[in-house]
């Protein structure tokens, strides 16, 4: 049934329409995968504590997410759906797999950085749950733009707890010293500057999250659960 | 004083003038100053006047007999450091003056980054400004050491006192004691400012490592001393290491305070005199002090009988006096926003957080002081301990309800 549906809309809707569009937009802020949904913690914990780590892993999970939400709404027709959820497994782990070969063959360091983390994807709730919610019942275009955009409202949310810790914790700011040398105590630590070492522990990315939910939150009233 | 409260009724902002947004810390101060005018217009419930400014004053006044004793006890071991301290009682007024110098700061930055963190809010939520934070300003640079940069303690408190507080709703609302809380964000944030034998006596970092060997020295607490006799040992006897330890320091030293130590915690007998006061006014709950001690005896006789490493067999008596223990137990866990509601809730609480402290000790060396962690986790649990409480007297009064 939504096959033919698509059939006929789809020559109506151009590209870059409205309702495209806002696939994307939406879940950069309003419809955050991480600060409303609150999906994905686990990762926004364990991986942010550099910037560098948190956009490779942000480019890993578009990957993923991206080329799985397009087999996915490609298959979504086929799939039985008694067992969907072992099939979309089966679509996420090959992915997963293909990104980890790559990081290891290109990028060594940074996969002995993200270790687990990035077999972690398959579990990344962001995945399974977009490939529920919309690629099994939109096509493959619409699906795409809608693991863009997820992907961009995860890695934003990322970034900006990374460049907390990174700065914080640190004192760096993608690798580069900002208060000066912490061993041989130039610039800023000449005066007693410390980096505090609780910024590096992962409890303090859930601090770090809530704080950005909580200015989202304080910007956007509408956005405030009611109990 | 006259002139004063007509000055202050001049420049209160009204909702016209474009400072109204401060009104509610002119409130504040006025409230402080004076008795407002205002009286309460229908049917009164007073039960004691004791309202939330009295309560906090007479907490600080509590805290006076640790923080006079600490600034002395700070200026005492500098000079023990750099090996001219004579008696306890010599020099007097040197150590009194660098105490001073000392302490002071701390308190003046924990309380005006403290206050201006509440006053920002407060104007911000248009919230009449209350004095939660008297009382953990206070506290605050008690339970720190006396060689803390004050910008550390800046940042812990602006810390504790958003995310421990501000963010459940202010004064009244918070979940975790805010005190602590800067305590633990400094513990973990600055370890090497917080723990270890460079920081408990104040300028010992300036002082040469020979002149220290010859005084005899660490500059370690007793429990830092502790923590190295928890490692797993093959052969371990009470009569090594923990006998040694209880030779040096004696009951009695540690029960007067002659330690090295956070700067408000070391003596017992402040801390006493701050619980006498306490349980006489009625603030702080008898209910969780006593028990809080209780457990901490409790496991400390258990440790003994069950030792497995050096540490467990020091003496219960001497838990209670070492530490945070005794400071813990009259001004942290009695908190009474935090701590448990229920009569019979208090009681497994404060037994609980006794308990718990002394576990957190004897076992793990990471964390020679249990107290804070353990009373941090107890506030957490105080409201499933509540909920317990009042789920059991629920079912058993139906139970007598059906019987009957």
């Amino acid at each position: 049934m939504s096959e033919n549906q698509d059939k006929i809309k789809a020559p109506k809707e151009p590209l870059f329409s409205k309702k495209n569009k806002r696939l994307v937009t939406e879940p950069l802020d309003d419809n955050n995968p991480v600060t409303l949904q609150v999906l994905g913690i686990c990762s926004a914990l364990a991986i942010t504590v550099s910037i560098e780590q948190a956009l490779v892993m942000t480019g890993s999970v578009l990957f993923v997410l991206g080329a799985g939400n397009v087999v996915v709404s490609l298959l979504r027709n086929l799939i039985p759906s008694r067992i969907r959820i072992i099939v979309q497994l089966v679509v996420v782990a090959a992915l997963v797999i293909i990104v980890n070969e790559v990081l290891k063959a290109f990028l060594p360091d940074m996969a002995e950085k993200l270790s687990v983390f990035v077999g972690l994807i398959i579990t990344n709730c962001i995945i399974m749950g977009r490939f529920e919610a919309f690629a099994m019942a939109n096509g493959p275009w619409p699906s795409f733009l809608d693991a863009v955009g997820n992907t961009l409202g995860y890695g934003l949310v990322l970034v900006i707890v990374s460049v907390i810790r990174e700065v914080f914790g640190s004192g760096k700011f993608f690798g580069v010293e900002l208060f000066g040398d912490r061993i041989a105590g130039t610039g800023l630590y000449k005066y007693g500057y410390m980096d505090n070492n609780f910024i590096i522990l992962a409890p303090f990315a859930l601090f770090a999250v809530a704080l950005v939910i909580w200015v989202q939150r304080a910007r956007n009233k509408s956005l405030i659960e009611e109990h | 004083m006259k002139s004063l409260e007509k000055f202050m009724r001049k420049i209160e902002p009204t909702h016209e003038s474009k400072w109204a947004k401060f009104h509610p810390v002119w409130d504040a101060l006025y409230t402080f100053a004076f008795t407002p005018g205002e009286t309460t217009k229908k049917g009164a419930h007073i039960r004691d006047g004791i309202d939330l400014k009295r309560t906090m004053f007479t907490v600080i006044v509590a805290l006076i007999p640790c923080l006079l004793f600490g600034i002395y006890n700070t200026g005492h071991w500098h000079f023990v450091a750099e090996g001219t301290a004579g008696e306890f009682m010599d020099n007097f007024g040197d150590k009194l003056v660098y105490g001073l110098i000392q302490v002071l700061p701390i308190v003046i930055v924990s309380y005006a980054v403290g206050l201006g963190v509440e006053f920002i809010f407060c104007i911000k939520n248009q919230h009449a400004i209350q004095e939660g934070f008297l009382v953990t300003g206070m506290l605050i640079p008690l339970i720190v050491p006396a060689d803390i940069p004050l910008w550390m303690v800046a940042v812990a408190t602006i810390f504790a006192v958003v995310l421990g507080k501000e963010v459940f709703g202010g004064t009244g609302m918070n979940i975790v004691n805010i005190a602590l809380t800067a305590r633990a964000f400094l513990f973990f944030g600055y370890p090497t400012k917080m723990s270890g034998d460079k920081v408990w006596m104040s300028g010992i970092s300036d002082v040469p490592k020979e002149t220290l060997d010859v005084n005899g020295v660490t500059g370690a607490t007793q429990l830092g001393e502790l923590a190295t006799f928890t490692g797993p040992q093959e052969d371990w006897t009470y009569q090594g290491g923990i006998k040694a330890f209880e030779s040096a320091w004696s009951i009695w030293d540690s029960f007067v305070g002659i330690i090295p130590g956070s700067i408000g915690e070391t003596s017992v007998i402040a801390i006493l005199i701050g619980a006498a006061l306490l349980l006489y006014t009625g603030i702080a709950s008898w209910k969780v002090m006593t028990s809080f001690v209780i457990g901490g005896l409790f496991v400390g006789f258990l440790a003994n009988a069950f030792a497995v490493n050096e540490y467990m067999m020091l003496q219960p008596l001497n838990h209670l006096v070492i530490g945070g223990f005794a400071f813990g137990a009259v001004f942290m866990i009695t908190d009474p926003v935090t701590a448990a509601q229920t009569s019979t809730g208090k009681f497994i609480y404060g037994f609980l957080g006794g308990a718990l402290s002394i576990v957190i000790r004897v076992f793990n060396g990471a964390y020679p002081e249990g107290v804070m962690m353990a009373i941090l986790f107890m506030n957490v649990m105080a409201p499933m301990i509540d909920h317990y409480v009042i789920q059991a007297n629920i079912k058993r009064r139906l139970k007598r309800l059906k019987t009957a």
